[in-house]
């Protein structure tokens, strides 16, 4: 729908009416350059508030969990860089995947992905989830989560110690800075 | 309520294996007595009979652990049976022909051997006969294949 | 006027701990049936180390259970040495005792910092992982490794303890054995913890020895049987220690029992490295163990765990079979859940200290 067609307004339903003006702000902003500048203003506000607060998924899997918990234990205490563990993938913006992925699991991590809303960030954590690991061979182990979802970071060891999964956890952060997400009039 | 303690065997390990043995003279064949543990062979079709008399004559109380083994020619399943007042646990072979894998349920007498027949089931193929609810318990039920048996070759699946 | 339902509880679901699905029918607000789904973390271990030489195997035993590696990769072992037919050095012998009960505690915290944020609290998480920690550095000062530790041999132990770590054991002992009393008062003095816990998930003797329960679950329901005085091994026969009961069968019993075993274990400890000899830690190994089959069993964190081990003269296995205790605990836990409410399934469930690597294998 085009500006040409504002002389319909009269006739629209709401919908149409709604997706015309939408489209009118948009277009002018950018014909203006008003939303280079309101993107320059805000990217780095979102980007803020989305790397400060990462809200991962509470989804132990296997041995690298004790290693999740340990880091939210008093030594490494992750809380401090925002990482609360949210119970249900509605609430939550960081998949983090500790263990190996069955193929009786992977149907159902597909559909914990895709409930998580958008944006969203997928953290493979420790050998398995990586790329199978020491289970290379099994008959019933995925070999690397990056086969059906898309992975951000990767966390190597078996399993890493919690500095190394704060630190991965820090370059998620690097990544949401550099990524500036959260435009103006973006979806 | 008052603790149950199994602090003295009842029985040694020769009296035990000597009353299975002279309860089932046909069926019933000791392989080895070591300290604490006996080996002994059972035919297929008394199997049950024989562990009814160990549930209940000599005290076996507990299933410890199923477990199916594949020697290409044939199947033994290996039940490990523990019995806690006498300290001492048997180990039962319960030879099954290849193409006939079926052998009768044990877990009417011991509710613990439930998921063990399950699990064998699953990864090896050998029915149960009598058992409550033989479904495939660690693969998904589409499967086709039982992975434990040595025809089964891995690849790598992804 | 009721209706029943079923309702779905896991493979991702905060009370699970691990992957797996407790699919419970309620009426109301009470369960009248309920069926564990597990396989989710299904990788077919016992096919894998078909394929693998019996070296190889003993970091993949450590994987089995995570929460307590050491139990596992020492099972293995002790299964191994058996088809092998060595003896293990004496000083191999108190120091993987020693290890066995430092990862019993550890075990055990964790166990307890699970069930505590399970029931609400997460102060007992914080101050049951800040203890665990203490534990777990003895093991990488041992070994290097903070949870899976590869530090058992076929034949002994990988390396000799490091200088001053006797002194080490004694001085977390010493800090650790006092604060157990904290750990109680937390739990015991909450109305909460104990309003959750006591009368709920009730199982009579009977029952758990029929349904297959072992380990600190099983001496709740009053029956007095560990086997590391009941088959023991290692230098169990040698050692000082209670086997501690209770006699109630509710989820407070099983905590009681696994509060008091934690103190045993540091006797244990104690008394390990007290008699510590001096001398080898290990002992050379052929290649190739004789045909012939093995049994091993010892008493896990968690209960009876088995490990059956066929050997056709090759220097792979030809068989190698887990019994895991919790696959069996979890099988009988229909039998705690019935008539309870459905809120009392994290209470039940979190006390029955669930691990599905091993579980699922």
């Amino acid at each position: 729908m085009d500006i040409d067609l504002s002389y319909q307004a009269m006739t629209m339903t709401a919908k149409q009416f709604g997706e015309m003006t939408q489209n009118f702000i948009r277009e002018t902003a950018v014909a203006t350059g008003a939303k280079k500048a309101i993107d320059k203003l805000t990217a780095p506000i979102w980007s803020w508030g989305q790397r400060n607060a990462i809200y991962p998924l509470h989804f132990g899997i296997a041995c690298c969990a004790l290693e999740m918990a340990a880091a939210s234990a008093p030594r490494w205490d992750a809380e401090r860089l925002g990482l609360i563990y949210r119970s249900s993938p509605r609430q939550s913006d960081v998949l983090l995947l500790n263990g190996w992925i069955s193929a009786k699991m992977r149907p159902t991590l597909r559909r914990l992905y895709e409930q998580m809303p958008a944006p969203k960030w997928v953290v493979a954590m420790g050998e398995c989830s990586v790329s199978g690991g020491p289970w290379y061979d099994a008959y019933n182990v995925i070999q690397g989560v990056d086969t059906f979802i898309p992975v951000d970071i990767y966390i190597p060891g078996c399993p890493p110690r919690p500095d190394a999964m704060i630190d991965g956890f820090l370059k998620l952060n690097r990544k949401i800075t550099a990524e500036n997400r959260g435009r103006f009039l973006d979806d | 309520m008052k603790v149950i303690i199994y602090d003295k065997p009842d029985k040694s390990e020769e009296e035990v294996a000597k009353a299975i043995q002279s309860k089932f003279p046909g069926t019933v064949e000791i392989v080895k007595i070591t300290p604490r543990n006996i080996i002994m062979k059972v035919k297929r079709e008394g199997f049950l009979d024989v562990c009814m008399y160990m549930k209940d004559e000599v005290s076996f109380e507990h299933n410890s652990c199923v477990t199916p083994v594949d020697y290409l020619d044939h199947f033994t399943v290996v039940y490990h049976i523990s019995s806690y007042a006498n300290h001492l646990m048997a180990e039962v072979l319960v030879d099954l022909p290849r193409d006939d894998p079926t052998v009768d349920s044990i877990t009417p007498l011991w509710g613990g051997a439930n998921w063990h027949e399950r699990e064998a089931f699953d990864l090896m193929g050998v029915i149960f006969k009598g058992h409550p609810d033989l479904r495939r318990i660690m693969l998904p039920e589409e499967y086709q294949f039982h992975p434990l048996r040595k025809d089964f070759q891995v690849g790598r699946r992804v | 006027m009721s209706e029943e339902m079923w309702i779905n509880m896991g493979p991702q679901h905060p009370m699970t701990h691990g992957l797996w699905n407790l699919r419970v029918r309620v009426d109301g607000e009470t369960m009248t049936a309920a069926e564990p789904i597990v396989g989710y973390l299904h990788r077919g271990w016992e096919k894998m180390v078909e394929n693998r030489t019996y070296p190889q195997i003993i970091p993949l035993a450590d994987r089995l259970c995570y929460g307590s590696s050491f139990t596992w990769s020492h099972l293995y072992c002790l299964a191994a040495e058996r088809v092998f037919n060595i003896e293990v050095p004496e000083r191999a012998q108190y120091i993987r005792t020693a290890c066995i009960e430092m990862q019993r505690i550890s075990s055990h915290l964790m166990w307890l910092a699970a069930v505590g944020t399970d029931l609400g609290s997460y102060t007992i998480l914080l101050y049951g992982m800040r203890e665990r920690e203490l534990f777990l550095d003895l093991m990488v000062e041992l070994c290097g490794a903070r949870m899976t530790y590869n530090y058992v041999r076929i034949g002994g132990v990988r390396n000799d303890t490091p200088p001053d770590f006797e002194r080490n054991v004694t001085r977390v002992l010493d800090t650790f054995e006092p604060r157990i009393r904290d750990l109680e008062a937390l739990c015991d003095e909450c109305e909460t913890f104990r309003m959750r816990t006591i009368d709920i998930g009730k199982i009579n003797a009977a029952d758990a020895m029929n349904l297959g329960l072992t380990g600190p679950s099983m001496r709740a329901s009053g029956i007095d049987l560990d086997l590391r005085r009941h088959d023991p091994y290692e230098i169990y026969d040698e050692l000082d220690f209670d086997v501690c009961t209770h006699t109630d069968g509710d989820c407070y019993a099983r905590y009681r029992v696994r509060m008091d075993e934690m103190r045993e274990s540091v006797k244990i400890i104690r008394q390990c490295l007290e008699k510590m000899p001096k001398g080898p830690t290990r002992v050379k190994v052929p290649r190739c163990p004789p045909k012939g089959t093995a049994v091993a069993r010892v008493e896990d964190p968690r209960g009876e765990s088995l490990m059956y081990m066929v050997s056709d003269g090759t220097d792979k296995p030809y068989r190698l079979k887990v019994r895991s205790p919790n696959y069996v605990n979890l099988s009988a836990s229909p039998a705690m859940l019935l008539g309870n409410k459905i809120s009392d399934v994290p209470a039940i469930m979190g006390v029955l200290d669930m691990c599905i690597g091993e579980t699922d294998r």
